[in-house]
Parts: C-alpha cells; sequence; structure tokens
C-alpha cells in the first residue's frame, strides 16, 4: 500500500474557540447550539479539524458562512491563534515539531517564505496606497531579498503572469477594479516561489470573466509550479473545477472529506447532500 | 486484473428518508487485455458499477481489488483518496457522455493538460495531443476553439481523445457511442481496437451490442447476474 509521501501540510485537531468556555461545555458530551455554548456563548468556530495536503494537489474546503473555514485558514497563516492542535510543515527543514508553539519571529518566517495568502477582500493582503510592484517587492524583501534590480524583475514577471499591464504597474491598486486587485494580490502572494498557498473566496464577488481568469492562473500555478494549494469557497462548481480532494465544514467540524467528484456526486452527510441539491 | 466480489451499492437520501438499493451481489473478473462488456436495461446498475470502480461513488459493502503497477493488489473501496487519484491520472481512464471542461481552455490545451497532469514535458505532450485530435478527426481549425461551442459527437470524441491520450493501463467507458454517427462510431471502434493490441483492460457501457460484436471477449449482464465469455 502507498505510503503517505509527500505531505507538506499536516493539521491535527485543530480547535479555535472564542470565549473562555465553562464547566458545561468543556465536557466533550455536551451538546453544543450549532457551535455555541448555550450557557456561556463561548463559539466553537474550528473543532477537532485534521487533514493532510499533499504536494501539488489542491485542497477544497466548502460549507456555509460560519462553518470556520475562514477561521482555520487564518490559523494557518498565524493571522489568529489556535486554542489548541498541531500544525506540521514536514518540508521545511528550517523547523521541527508544531509550528503554533515556535517564536513569532520563527512564525513570521514561515509565513514570508513556506506560505502564500490571499484574501476575500484585497485591502487584507494589499496595500492599497503603495504601487502593485511596492506591494510586491515589500513581500520579497520580508523573505530576505535586498536587490532592488532583480526585485523589480520578479515584480515584472509575475504582474504579466496574471495579466496586469505594466503600464500601470507603479499605480496603486486602489485605483483597480476589484478583479485587477485580486489578480495583484495574487501576485504578491505568489512573489517568492511559496510551495503552499492559502486561498480564501478568492473569486467571489468577480465577475465570470475575471472570474475565468482568476481560476485558469490557479491551474496554472498549480501546473507549471508544483504550488500546493488550499482553497476555500461556498462556490461548489469552482470547487469542481480546481480541487482533486474536497473537505466539506459545518459548524466548524470536517462533517465529510474524498474526492471531489465523489463528495459532489455521491455526498453521504446529510448537509453535503443539502448543498449539492442547491447547486444550480 | 480486476475482481469485483459480491459488490453492492445503495444510496441513502436523507431528506427523503430513503435508502435506495442501486445494485447488489454483482460479482465478475477482468483479465488484463480483456475488453468486457456490460448490458442491462436503463436504471439497472450499469453506471453505478463504473462509477464505483473509479471512485466517483462509495461502494456500500463488496471487494473492488485492482491489480496496479504503482502500487500492486489494491482495494479500491477502502484505499486512500491520494492513492486513487495517483491511480486516475496514471492508470485509470474514465469517459462519460458529458464533457466537463474548465472555462476559457482550448480544445489542444484540454488535451495537451491531462498529459501535463501525468507529469508529461510540454514538449511530448504537445505532439500527442495534436495527433491525438488528429486521430479521432477534429478538425485542426477548432483546435484552438473552446469546446463548449462544439456539437454533441465532437464533444464525445474529444472526451475519449482526453482518456486515451494518457494510455491507460484500465480504461472505464460510459456510453462512449451514445450520440455518435455511423462514421464516429467506428472511428471510437478502432481506437478500441487499438487499445485492445496495445494491452490495456477495458470495461464498458454501450447501448448497441452490434457495436461491441467482435470487441468484446466477455458480456456481463446486468439483469441475469451472469457473466458470460465470448469468442472473438
Amino acid at each position: 500500500m502507498p505510503a503517505n509521501d509527500d505531505v507538506v501540510l499536516s493539521i491535527r485537531d485543530l480547535s479555535k474557540q472564542f470565549g473562555s468556555g465553562c464547566e458545561h461545555c468543556r465536557d466533550q458530551s455536551f451538546e453544543l447550539q450549532k457551535n455555541m455554548c448555550p450557557e456561556c456563548h463561548t463559539v466553537f468556530a474550528v473543532r477537532n479539524v485534521s487533514f493532510d495536503l499533499y504536494k501539488g494537489e489542491i485542497l477544497g474546503i466548502v460549507g456555509e458562512s460560519g462553518s470556520g473555514k475562514s477561521t482555520l485558514m487564518k490559523m494557518m497563516y498565524f493571522d489568529q491563534e489556535a486554542t489548541s492542535g498541531n500544525y506540521i510543515l514536514p518540508e521545511d527543514n528550517t523547523v521541527e515539531g508544531n509550528v503554533f508553539n515556535v517564536s513569532s519571529q520563527k512564525k513570521r518566517q514561515i509565513r514570508n517564505e513556506q506560505l502564500g495568502m490571499v484574501y476575500q477582500n484585497p485591502i487584507l493582503g494589499l496595500k492599497m496606497d503603495f504601487s502593485s510592484v511596492t506591494n510586491i517587492a515589500e513581500k520579497l524583501i520580508a523573505s530576505g531579498s535586498r536587490n532592488v534590480g532583480k526585485m523589480t524583475e520578479r515584480a515584472d514577471n509575475f504582474l504579466e503572469k496574471v495579466n496586469i499591464s505594466l503600464d500601470r504597474k507603479y499605480e496603486a491598486p486602489k485605483n483597480f477594479s476589484g478583479g485587477m486587485q485580486q489578480r495583484v494580490q495574487i501576485a504578491k502572494a505568489l512573489s517568492n516561489y511559496p510551495p503552499i498557498l492559502l486561498l480564501d473566496e478568492v473569486t467571489t464577488g468577480l465577475d465570470l470573466s475575471v472570474q475565468a481568469d482568476v481560476l485558469e492562473l490557479i491551474k496554472e500555478i498549480q501546473r507549471d509550479m508544483g504550488v500546493s494549494m488550499i482553497v476555500v469557497s461556498h462556490d461548489l462548481a469552482i470547487i469542481r473545477m480546481l480541487c482533486d480532494r474536497t473537505m466539506v465544514m459545518l459548524d466548524g467540524e470536517v462533517i465529510e472529506h474524498g474526492i471531489t467528484d465523489q463528495i459532489l456526486e455521491d455526498p453521504q452527510h446529510k448537509y453535503t447532500q443539502q448543498l449539492v441539491y442547491s447547486i444550480l | 486484473m480486476i475482481t469485483i466480489n459480491d459488490f453492492s451499492k445503495s444510496f441513502t437520501i436523507h431528506h427523503l428518508k430513503q435508502t435506495r438499493e442501486a445494485i447488489n451481489g454483482v460479482s465478475f473478473d477482468v483479465e488484463k487485455g480483456e475488453f468486457l462488456g456490460i448490458v442491462g436495461e436503463s436504471g439497472s446498475g450499469k453506471s453505478t458499477i463504473l462509477k464505483s470502480i473509479y471512485g466517483t461513488y462509495k461502494p456500500t459493502s463488496g471487494i473492488v481489488s485492482y491489480d496496479s503497477e504503482i502500487f500492486g493488489k489494491v482495494d479500491l473501496h477502502t484505499i486512500s483518496d491520494r492513492a486513487l487519484i495517483k491511480l486516475r491520472t496514471r492508470e485509470i481512464g474514465y469517459v462519460s457522455q458529458f464533457l466537463k471542461v474548465m472555462p476559457r481552455t482550448t480544445t489542444l490545451e484540454l488535451v495537451i493538460n491531462s498529459m501535463l497532469e501525468m507529469g508529461e514535458n510540454k514538449k511530448t505532450a504537445a505532439e500527442k495531443a495534436e495527433e491525438t485530435l488528429k486521430h479521432f478527426d477534429i478538425p485542426e481549425a477548432l483546435w484552438h476553439n473552446y469546446p463548449n461551442t462544439f456539437s454533441g459527437g465532437e464533444k464525445l470524441r474529444l472526451n475519449i481523445a482526453c482518456a486515451v491520450v494518457k494510455n491507460p493501463r484500465l480504461l472505464l467507458l460510459d456510453e462512449p457511442t451514445a450520440s455518435l454517427d455511423e462514421k464516429s462510431k467506428l472511428k471510437v471502434r478502432e481506437t478500441i481496437s487499438k487499445l485492445i493490441d496495445n494491452g490495456t483492460t477495458l470495461i464498458g457501457i454501450f447501448h448497441d451490442l452490434e457495436f461491441m460484436d467482435g470487441l468484446c471477449n466477455k458480456v456481463y449482464d446486468m439483469n441475469s447476474k451472469t457473466l458470460e465469455e465470448r469468442a472473438i
């Protein structure tokens, strides 16, 4: 049987709660109201999530708003602290064991060198008043580059890849359309060739034609650069297009996971069935 | 190469509080290089079997044993998702009646991409893709068009081209000739017989039995649940 080869990211029993919990909800068997404790109103945003991400694959996460998808992504990018859990990056030789426990300086290094994040809202990923080139340079400097010529070249390269006209590279993203901002954000996230890319609802709110551009770009990055990705979306059509494997989240828990076409054509869980029957 | 033993599949539909049995008690085996045809009326579960072998459906019970090149003997029912994806890219192909495409991907790119996924280099992928498109009579003028503008027959031929170009060890064909005219059907037949010559193992569902005459060496009848050997 095949061994668990080339895992690039591994999450075990990851949880995030907002609130301190009480005697009721600390008891595992206590029934929550959706994901909230009815007694002390602690919200359990992510509950005991475990999964592996393999080299070069795109893993999809679907679920309704409030199911914990974005919280999960933010914990992996260290935007939010985890309450408990293990986070291992087996391909990163500079760090051993649970990366939730390393120093904040080390976390910053991991974030700059191993990960790229594209947020649903470009404001979170870009400095809107700085030019696109500067935005990309910021990420490159953070990951150790110092040569201005090389950084500009790299920026040009990636802006071209995402179809941003180089005539506008010195313009600030605040002047750009939402789709263009999203593409600059992707260019920035990719510019230092991170082996892992986290994409949170990247096509939500884009018009169909720009959406197709972005999807095409994501596939191309996967094919040409072998980047592993986690794609969060509530749009099952996008998940179908992009993802090899998919996890379904509900109230902070992973309720079902499998090969994408199996999830879509033979959903097992009641909620997944509802979700799939709702596809237009 | 592939053994199905006492296989059954039912679907639980939660909102109707219903469990519907699609198939039960199916057993057959296919040796390397054989071509098994599955027959039966519509709704008898022909596609269910193919989809369960491919992993689109989760079997309810039974064994789907496959002799793979990369992993050796595996049960496709219990194998990890990751391993199954590997088998799909390298060994097991599936041709359905429908073509699913990425938006704004041209015909040529579509075929090339299915090779690149296997790790083929760009040059070889492009050459093989062109060769395959030519073989399936998809005119060069259409290579740079998006396949959603194609006729039903063209789509189907493209679908088969995408699977065949990867030279799979096991190819699953779910009514690949359903909407084809005689000429295209002959093309498909020609390709299948070439695949058989190359040692590809095939399991297929076809509506017209005549089409399979002289190609299948085994036929499984869903209604009587019997396997019958045929002389070629």
